[in-house]
């Protein structure tokens, strides 16, 4: 593909990104921002960071709701950093999973809980499929 | 003998003046008994007897009879001739006198009585002569025996009291009495007509010389003494002028206690009246934060509740509540404000800031609603004005988003122009002015207000010919011209006069349909007074109007040569270089809308070149010999005919070169644009939304015309060169422990230039804000495991504590540590919680400030820069 297309490909997915409530425009926006000369790679770091941090995030949920009794307090406590986590990055839909993961939580649901948990661990899969080849489209756009 | 009496009578005659009291002399000569026949055969005449020459004149010559011893008369001065041969002894009153005088050896006088001859009341003096010397403490015995006759001095005492006074030569009238007071109970009147004893009589004694006689004299005027109208009426004045002194006087005393009293009354007044201002201000600030508290929890909840799962029903219930509660906040900010105001305690800042980017971020405030109305909404600042300028950024915020918010409420077609200019340039092109603002030529199209009105009545424009004190072509001070026309209801004329006063409204109606309490214009025009500008209107009901105030700010631009290097590149620095260029082409037959999309494109460094109608612009390609890299055609030129636009695009395409995807259309409404997306097989071009501004148009360019060479987005708000330098040389630490946070966070400062440490852990941010140390300011997340941000604070303070006390105890030296003598380093809390309990523990704990998440970079920086004065140049 020409670079052109590439460029359009890219404009496409990101746009898609936003209109179907994947990512927050604006936090996107302003991550790029910060992407200058001095840290070319600022975003890619960022969505890299984020990644690991979830993968290590939903691992202690994990853990913690195997556990009997379910530490709710914890999940909490939990909850409120990969929600953190989400909001820098614009993560849109995955922040709201943990907000219904949240509710669940302080209402002492461990059924709920559960479920919202495979709905956070859902969408986290989805973002983070759809960003790596956004990143992707954009770095082989950058290349041409 | 005879001729001793002629001597003796020429002699008194000659000397008569030397006795001018006498009116006569006599000598008697004493004769015995027996010497009596001998002298008088000398004599030649007998010695005859006084008394019966008074009581009976026809025997006058009877000779007197026998006595022991006479006193006849031998010398007399012509005057008293016929007292000669009188026997002085025949007398009553001359016996006694001529007895005493004898034997006293002094001169005696008698009681007045009557006179031989002239009848009239005299006196006679009467000397004894001796024949001898005697000594002085003869006895009386041995001087009768040395007698020799005896000298008696006449005096007439009328004559004489006359004569006396005559000497007194007096002027007035004067009721003379002598009296012989001898004998006290009678006394014996010698002169002076019987008057009456009333009226002041004037006493005083005589003194012939005789002891054994007083005599006095008592003198009265013979009217009363007038009165004196001289004296009295000058005591009476006198008195009367004292007493009108003491009264003036009295007067001026009571009235200055009058006034005391009332001045004491004042201040007692006075102080009350402030204690009740103060009380009224406590009570405003207190009952506002109260208020506000739990409204800024209950939008934050509303904020959160929109991230959750909520069905379309329930996002518009939230969204309404959203705004009811931001109404209300803005509300309550208000009478704050008013209540500043008028207690005089509002402040206004004085940082750098970007005018168009303020405007920028109005226009979005604005944006949404104007585009429901189909209101068209524009902004445009001369390029002129500087890129910074030096002032209070959100109070001409407040009073352009107040201008802005009215004409919104009341406009429902045409236009809303927001234009900034120098005053100079208003000042020096009016006619300009005026050409621009007539009935055709406006943005829309609908008629306008003329602006010109508006400031007619400025201190700054009156002064035309003389240097105003505010025109400034100085590097220091810029005064600015701003106008916002709409052409909305207009305010009917009763209404005019009290547009700026508080809490006034246009009608009872407006706060029921337009919401708003009517303080706004008020406030504003505080602000604009305390910017040293002024602010009027000029509005004609069903046409509009334009309200237009001035303003001086700094100069904020390191660069003095403003008149030219502003032109074109009034961004020099931050434009991008992927627009920088290009050309474009506008498609718009109204100039001044034409004027204002050329403005905004020109902000990206872009060439804009305008044209009337499609025709135009398709002949201006086909013989251009730049390439036009894209065109905005005007909405209202494609709609005019829609089979134009169709022939247009396909034109378009047939001359090549993708100009299809290049073609943007500036609308104004959502609406109306969306209505396009029907229209037959034509490729829609892309929207690009009124109101214009750079950041938007830069982003739905790049969207469409792809991401650029670097694939940078970069923020078209500020220029990111004074980006760097906001807080070049500023140490901050950022506690969090979420990585992505403190990435996000740190790389957000060091756009601004800041050096950034990072840590995860509360312990480890104590360690390092252990004072001394190099910190400015600290980022500080509120929830995390171990030691969370409330505790973290509290024992920085402590140790901050501490060691301020070691400083003033002096056992520290505050040379090393640049002086600093109060530590007290800023922190700010990070928190996802906008509920009020969290800010007051926040304060509680020590911190100074807070940002919300998910933050943005300049909100970082713009609760971080409160702490740090502006910065005109650092080095770094």
């Amino acid at each position: 593909m020409n670079s052109n297309q590439l460029q359009h490909q890219v404009l496409y997915m990101r746009r898609s990104l936003f209109d179907q409530g994947y990512l927050d425009s604006e936090q996107l926006i302003q991550l790029e921002d910060l992407q200058d000369d001095a840290n070319p790679n600022f975003v890619e770091e960022v969505v890299s960071l984020f990644y690991s941090d979830s993968a290590r995030l939903i691992q202690n949920i994990e853990q913690t709701l195997s556990n009997r009794p379910v530490d709710f307090s914890r999940l909490d406590d939990i909850l409120h950093q990969f929600k953190g986590s989400c909001s820098s990055i614009g993560a849109k839909k995955v922040k709201d999973a943990c907000s219904q993961f949240r509710e669940y939580c302080n209402a002492g649901n461990a059924e709920g809980c559960s479920r919202s948990f495979q709905l956070i661990k859902q969408e986290y899969e989805t973002l983070r499929r759809r960003l790596e080849s956004y990143f992707q489209m954009v770095k082989q756009a950058k290349a041409a | 003998m005879a001729r001793t009496r002629l001597l003796l009578i020429r002699y008194t005659e000659r000397t008569a003046f030397e006795r001018p009291l006498t009116s006569g002399v006599a000598y008697a000569v004493r004769v015995l008994r027996s010497e009596r026949e001998e002298f008088e055969k000398q004599q030649g005449w007998t010695i005859k007897r006084m008394d019966t020459f008074e009581h009976n004149p026809v025997h006058k010559d009877e000779p007197s009879p026998i006595e022991e011893e006479y006193a006849p008369v031998i010398f007399a001065q012509d005057t008293v001739s016929h007292v000669i041969s009188l026997d002085m002894l025949s007398g009553k009153e001359d016996r006694e006198n001529v007895l005493r005088a004898r034997a006293s050896g002094k001169g005696v006088l008698t009681a007045p009585f009557r006179l031989l001859k002239t009848n009239r009341l005299g006196v006679i003096l009467t000397f004894a002569v001796y024949k001898r010397e005697l000594p002085s403490n003869a006895t009386p015995n041995e001087r009768i025996e040395a007698t020799d006759g005896y000298l008696g001095g006449i005096f007439d005492i009328e004559s004489l009291v006359e004569k006396l006074l005559h000497q007194l030569a007096s002027k007035q009238t004067i009721f003379v009495n002598v009296y012989d007071i001898t004998n006290l109970s009678h006394p014996i009147s010698m002169y002076g007509s019987n008057v009456s004893d009333d009226g002041l009589w004037l006493v005083s004694t005589l003194n012939f010389g005789d002891p054994f006689r007083k005599h006095e004299m008592r003198c009265r005027f013979k009217q009363k003494a007038p009165w004196p109208l001289l004296a009295i009426s000058t005591s009476i004045g006198i008195l009367v002028i004292a007493s009108l002194v003491g009264h003036i006087f009295q007067a001026t005393v009571n009235r200055i206690a009058k006034v005391e009293e009332d001045y004491h009354g004042m201040m007692e007044l006075k102080k009350k009246a402030e204690a009740a201002d103060v009380a009224k201000s406590q009570f405003l600030a207190t009952v506002s934060h109260e208020i506000r508290t739990p409204m800024n929890g209950v939008l934050g909840m509303l904020d959160m509740l929109m991230d959750t799962e909520l069905d379309v029903t329930q996002q518009d219930y939230v969204r309404t509540a959203q705004a009811s509660g931001k109404a209300l906040v803005s509300l309550i900010n208000e009478v704050l404000d008013q209540a500043k105001v008028e207690s005089g305690k509002l402040e206004l800042e004085a940082v750098s800031f970007n005018l168009r980017a303020i405007l920028d971020d109005v226009l979005s405030l604005f944006s949404g609603k104007s585009q429901d109305k189909g209101v068209e909404l524009a902004v445009y600042i001369s390029d002129r004005v500087p890129e910074t300028l030096i002032g209070d950024p959100g109070r001409f915020r407040q009073i352009i988003t107040n201008l802005m918010g009215n004409s919104i409420k009341f406009t429902e077609k045409g236009h809303i122009f927001v234009t900034v200019y120098l005053v100079e340039e208003v000042v020096d092109s009016i006619e300009v002015e005026t050409e621009l603002s007539s009935s055709k030529n406006t943005l829309s199209g609908y008629p306008v207000a003329d602006r010109c009105h508006s400031w007619k009545g400025f201190k700054t424009f009156n002064q035309d010919g003389s240097t105003s004190p505010f025109k400034s072509s100085s590097a220091d001070l810029i005064n600015l011209i701003v106008s916002v026309e709409d052409t909305g209801q207009g305010i009917p004329l009763e209404a005019q006069s009290r547009i700026f006063t508080p809490f006034m409204q246009v009608g009872p109606s407006i706060s029921r349909t337009h919401g708003g309490t009517g303080i706004g214009l008020s406030i504003s025009k505080y602000l604009v007074g305390r910017m040293k500008g002024e602010i009027g209107f000029v509005s004609i009901p069903n046409i509009g109007s334009t309200f237009t105030f001035t303003a001086v700010f700094g100069n904020g631009s390191s660069t003095s040569n403003e008149h030219n290097s502003q032109q074109m590149n009034n961004q020099p620095n931050s434009v991008s270089s992927e627009f920088q260029g290009m050309k474009a082409l506008v498609v718009d037959p109204r100039p001044i809308r034409a004027k204002v999309s050329r403005y905004h494109i020109q902000r990206l460094g872009i060439q804009v070149e305008v044209v009337s109608d499609q025709l135009q612009c398709l002949s201006q390609i086909a013989s251009g010999s730049k390439i036009i890299n894209m065109i905005l055609v005007e909405q209202e030129v494609w709609e005019k005919d829609t089979s134009v636009s169709t022939l247009f695009v396909n034109n378009l395409r047939k001359l090549g070169c993708g100009f299809q995807s290049k073609l943007f259309l500036l609308a104004n409404s959502i609406s109306s644009s969306r209505a396009n997306t029907s229209t037959d097989g034509v490729s829609i071009p892309s929207v690009i939304m009124k109101p214009l501004r750079s950041s938007m148009l830069a982003a739905s360019l790049q969207r469409a015309m792809g991401v650029g060479n670097k694939g940078n987005i970069r923020n078209w708000e500020l220029p990111s060169m004074s980006l760097r330098h906001l807080l070049l040389g500023r140490k901050i630490l950022i506690v969090d422990d979420n990585n992505v946070n403190l990435k996000v966070a740190a790389a957000g400062l060091k756009r601004y230039g800041a050096a950034v440490v990072c840590v995860e852990r509360g312990k480890k941010a104590t360690e390092l804000l252990m004072p001394p140390h190099q910190f400015d300011a600290c980022f500080m997340d509120i929830q995390m495991p171990e030691m969370d941000g409330f505790e973290a604070t509290k024992i920085i303070r402590e140790m901050e504590h501490n060691f301020n006390n070691r400083i003033r105890r002096g056992e520290v030296s505050i040379e090393a540590y640049e002086n600093v003598s109060n530590f007290h380093v800023p922190i700010l809390a990070m928190t996802a919680d906008v509920i009020q309990a969290t800010y007051e523990e926040c304060l509680r704990s020590g911190m100074d400030g807070y940002v919300s998440k998910p933050f943005e970079a300049e909100q970082l920086y713009r609760e971080v820069s409160r702490f740090f004065p502006p910065i005109p140049d650092r080095s770094p």
